[in-house]
């Protein structure tokens, strides 16, 4: 296939150490003011390091240039619909980002006093109430650090409850749509994972639950799900779920990764839940930065409230001088600490400011329209060659996602639903959420968000319909695609068996060490 | 309040018409009547951006920050100062907005950034692999530990009481879900007790913990204390603050298997204790075991030269209840902070700032123990923190420092040692200059001359009464 390379293409990526040049500088420190003796007077040499690292040596211009060239070999959500399912890729307001960087937020040491703290404490215990009011749970802690942390958080607390009243449990139920962290998580808080199966309706399997209640109960520890669940539909079963969890003595965990699809219409609480993460980089517009930061605060229900990580925010009436707010480090039930100090505060002011945007009829009316355009996009993909070869894996109204299945299009044109990702790139759309689910075969798991307008809905629809008209004349297209992106498909073999995971750096003078950078064992 | 939504009631009609429904609430009839919520969310009403803005803002001037008073507070989390390229290129949507790189074609900027943070990490810690980060530091530790138990099928940390308290609690957190046991080495003259840590060690020993600087400030013997895990076949884990590595001999050249530690002092903000990152070194032999993103490179059909995230069989959503860890972030945004705050430093500026904070550390070292009621609590040496005993009560100290002086004189050991309960951590940053040193010297004497009844006692009363 004749290829034209784009401009960014033919230009091989050097790294920023590979653009250094001895005696080049950006930074200008402040004089020392203080006597200057050789640093072995003050530190014995054999603790000093002979030779500083080999950062870069660059000046301030070209460190913006380089990363600025850097960027544009990203795509992001300002600039493009980005469907991934699971993932609630949702408009970050900037007025968040001018929120959080107020020097009383930014500039804040985590260790002050909380008395000259108040409003950092503040902000967190009102974010904390937020959160349990529309989890429906009336106690929290902001201190995990993203999902996955709440996740082991909550089941650490699961294991302290059980421990609590003289039990130790040993198993986690999980349906096999869950997502991988939760079989993770399980692991690493020392549980052992038994898979529920899913029933045709994308719940679960209620005959499979008892089963696996009823092989033995008194082991059942706790059980993780999300809902509406990994296929995007709401599990009608949930109150008998729970009441056979809670009666084989277990908890009820809540993936928040889909609260997204229901804030101000149910809540975890009310449908069971004892124990439930929110994902603030998902519904609550905390930008997820190529891949962190983010935070996970946990909701809980009272029987689980002792056992909270510490410290926790509190706030306590000051005999009529108005409430202050603090740190409680007494707590002599709790699992302890999860990490250091309060959690990611700038995250917590970021979701706070957008709870106060939105309100509790915008938070609602958020998850309405999220579902309308989910439905919406749907249905525009059940229309033509898209209904065809990308059926819906469960055909019933969805939340706020749905999976598509690639089988057919896979068995009739040849294309796998990785290269319909691929195709999708020189579109200008960010791909859907490939191979998740696991049982649905070439699943294609799609959230568009409250914040995509019916038009890009459309566009995305389109590109579909196109690369699948394609298809059907030139296969290959789609099969060697993307074209147009910074590089082309990658070799990720290579990666793993070979793996070179840092910069080589030539020896500088004087400095006898070998260089590393080669492949690794 | 609607808000970032574009949905008039046009679109809305004719995307109902499309699904085949009547309303919006029909396709929440899927959710049982009983578990409706039914009425509105008890939260106040949406507001106008300015509002917004305001009410935050009002917040915030309700915190003493560093730009209102000169922070002496260190304790793991630094006040330096962050270049203003850092704030430019991480506030870029390019940078801020997008997913985890999945798409590897889409998202080579990302990637490679992981790529030279990694190898900035590694040349700081002198080990060959980094991650491309993980939370934070205490949680980093933790997940030492977790590695430590699969690299050696054992079961027993021994951990130096000069590890951050929030470390060492985290590591006893995560340790009762995976099943691990506790030892903890005392300090003796503000150091690791060599003795009690080599008596300590054994063949059950999963891992050995140190932190150079150590919670108080002392540089340890890192290379002479490890050689009980070498001898025993424990891995050696040791906490690092990333500041003082432009100085201070990297861990890999003494003898550790995993260097990890907080990432913040690195182009991150104080931000009342995160977002920030935790870095996670180590040697080759562990790199299949290592939790979290690891960026590679590799080529692409072409022959061009990309990044992916390598060795993802590792992690949670290939592997499920077999992965590594479960961790599902790198921090990207903060560690991309790092690197440009790295980057602008420089092979020779970094080296400088090192060099710049053990003799301004020196300087104020010396400076406070002059001052009557203050005494070194350790003559360990020290890099940019260091601690001294009050002959006063220390949190009384802190409070009158901070209200007649408006300095932030250190961290109370007291809340973490009880064995130092007139224990003050001082630290430094390029930020505090010899004038506001010899500012706290004043204040922190002024301080402890009136505790001790050289001066009229009398409480400002800023703090709101009835609270301790």
């Amino acid at each position: 296939m004749a290829l034209t390379e784009t401009p960014t293409q033919a230009e091989r990526a050097r790294t920023i150490y590979e653009k250094s040049k001895p005696g080049r500088r950006a930074a200008v420190l402040p004089d020392a003011e203080v006597p200057e003796p050789p640093l072995a007077e003050l530190i014995p040499a054999d603790l000093l390091r002979a030779e500083p690292p080999r950062l870069p040596e660059i000046a301030e211009p070209e460190i913006v240039r380089h990363y600025n060239k850097l960027s544009r070999r990203n795509f992001d959500l300002d600039s493009g619909f980005y469907p991934l399912g699971s993932c609630t890729m949702k408009h970050n307001p900037r007025l968040n980002e001018r929120v959080a960087a107020l020097p009383g937020h930014a500039r804040l040491h985590p260790a002050q006093d909380p008395m000259r703290a108040q409003g950092a404490l503040e902000l967190m215990w009102l974010l904390q109430e937020s959160l349990g009011e529309i989890c429906g749970l009336p106690h929290v802690s902001l201190q995990p650090s993203a999902g996955s942390h709440g996740e082991l958080a909550g089941l650490l607390l699961t294991r302290a409850f059980h421990a609590d009243r003289g039990e130790e449990r040993t198993k986690v139920l999980a349906p096999d749509t869950s997502h991988g962290t939760n079989p993770a998580s399980v692991t690493m808080a020392g549980y052992e994972v038994v898979k529920v199966a899913t029933n045709e309706r994308g719940g679960v399997e209620m005959d499979d639950l008892r089963a696996k209640i009823d092989a033995d109960p008194d082991q059942v520890a706790c059980l993780m799900l999300t809902n509406p669940n990994t296929l995007g539909l709401f599990d009608e079963n949930i109150a008998e779920i729970a009441e056979l969890i809670h009666e084989a003595g277990g908890t009820l965990y809540y993936d928040g990764a889909n609260l997204n699809a229901v804030m101000g219409h149910s809540r975890p609480g009310d449908m069971g839940f004892d124990i439930v993460h929110v994902n603030l980089h998902k519904s609550f517009s905390q930008p997820h930065g190529g891949g962190g930061p983010g935070a996970g605060p946990i909701a809980v229900s009272e029987r689980i409230e002792p056992f909270l990580p510490r410290p926790q925010v509190v706030r306590r009436e000051n005999n009529g001088h108005g409430p202050v707010f603090d740190l409680d480090h007494e707590r002599p039930k709790s699992i302890g600490r999860l990490r250091g100090f309060q959690g990611n505060f700038g995250v917590f002011v970021r979701s706070y400011a957008y709870i106060l945007s939105l309100g509790g009829d915008g938070l609602a009316e958020a998850s309405e329209t999220a579902v309308l355009n989910a439905n919406y996009l749907k249905a525009r993909l059940a229309e033509g060659r898209a209904g065809e070869r990308l059926p819906v894996a469960f055909e019933r109204h969805c939340m706020h996602e749905f999976v598509l299945s690639g089988k057919p299009m896979k068995r009739e044109l040849g294309l796998a639903t990785l290269d319909l990702a691929k195709r999708l790139l020189d579109f200008g759309f960010h791909p859907p959420t490939v191979y998740f689910p696991l049982l649905v075969e070439e699943a294609l798991m799609i959230e568009p968000t409250e914040t995509e307008t019916k038009e890009s809905l459309d566009g995305f629809a389109e590109a579909i319909e196109r690369i699948l008209a394609e298809a059907e004349t030139d296969p290959e297209r789609a099969k060697q695609a993307p074209y147009t992106t910074p590089v082309r498909r990658l070799d990720e073999v290579k990666a793993t068996r070979r793996p070179v995971v840092r910069q080589s750096i030539p020896p500088v003078e004087g400095d006898g060490r070998r260089s590393a950078g080669r492949a690794l064992r | 309040m609607t808000r970032y939504t574009s949905a008039t009631d046009a679109d809305r009609a004719e995307m109902l018409a499309a699904i085949g429904v009547g309303s919006v609430d029909d396709l929440f009839a899927q959710i049982p009547e009983p578990l409706r919520l039914g009425r509105p969310l008890a939260l106040p009403d949406g507001m106008s951006e300015a509002e917004v803005y305001e009410r935050l803002a009002a917040l915030a001037a309700r915190n003493e920050d560093a730009e209102s008073q000169v922070c002496f507070v260190g304790a793991g989390m630094y006040d330096h100062y962050v270049p203003a390229i850092v704030d430019a290129i991480t506030q870029r949507s390019e940078f801020l907005t997008p997913y985890t790189p999945y798409q590897p074609e889409i998202s080579q900027g990302g990637l490679q950034v992981m790529f030279e943070f990694q190898t900035a990490m590694s040349e700081l810690t002198g080990l060959p692999v980094s991650n491309a980060g993980l939370y934070e530091g205490p949680s980093s530790v933790a997940s030492a530990g977790y590695l430590a138990m699969a690299a050696t099928k054992r079961k027993r940390f021994v951990v130096s009481r000069g590890l951050h308290p929030h470390s060492r609690e985290t590591l006893a957190t995560y340790a009762v879900g995976y099943g691990a046991e506790l030892v903890e080495v005392e300090l003796r003259d503000g150091e690791t007790d060599a003795a009690a840590l080599a008596a300590a060690v054994d063949g059950e020993t999963a891992a050995v913990f140190l932190q150079s600087p150590n919670f108080l400030g002392a540089v340890e013997q890192v290379e002479a204390l490890g050689a009980a895990a070498k001898e025993h076949g424990a891995l050696l884990v040791v906490a690092c603050d990333p500041m003082t590595l432009g100085v201070l001999k990297p861990p890999g050249e003494c003898g550790a298997d995993i260097a990890l530690g907080e990432g913040q002092a690195l182009g991150n903000r104080l931000d009342f204790g995160g977002p920030s990152f935790g870095f996670f070194c180590a040697t080759e032999e562990q790199i299949r075991r290592m939790p979290g993103r690891i960026a590679g490179e590799t080529d692409d059909v072409d022959g061009r030269r990309g990044f992916v995230l390598a060795l993802q069989t590792r992690e949670q959503h290939i592997r499920r209840e077999k992965a590594t860890h479960n961790i599902c972030t790198a921090q990207a945004l903060n560690a991309l902070g790092a690197m440009v705050h790295l980057a602008w430093l420089g092979r020779e500026g970094f080296r400088e700032l090192g060099a710049l904070l053990v003799r301004r550390t020196a300087y104020a070292r010396e400076r406070l123990a002059a001052v009557e009621g203050v005494e070194l609590l350790h003559e360990a040496p020290v890099a940019r923190e260091f601690a001294v005993s009050l002959d006063a009560p220390v949190e009384r100290v802190l409070e009158r420092c901070a209200e007649r002086a408006g300095v932030a004189a250190g961290y109370p050991l007291g809340r973490d040692y009880p064995e130092f309960e007139d224990g003050l951590l001082v630290a430094i940053t390029e930020r505090r200059t010899k004038a506001q040193i010899d500012e706290l010297a004043e204040a922190l004497g002024a301080a402890i001359a009136a505790e001790r009844g050289e001066f009229p006692v009398h409480m400002t009363g800023k703090s709101p009464q009835g609270v301790s």
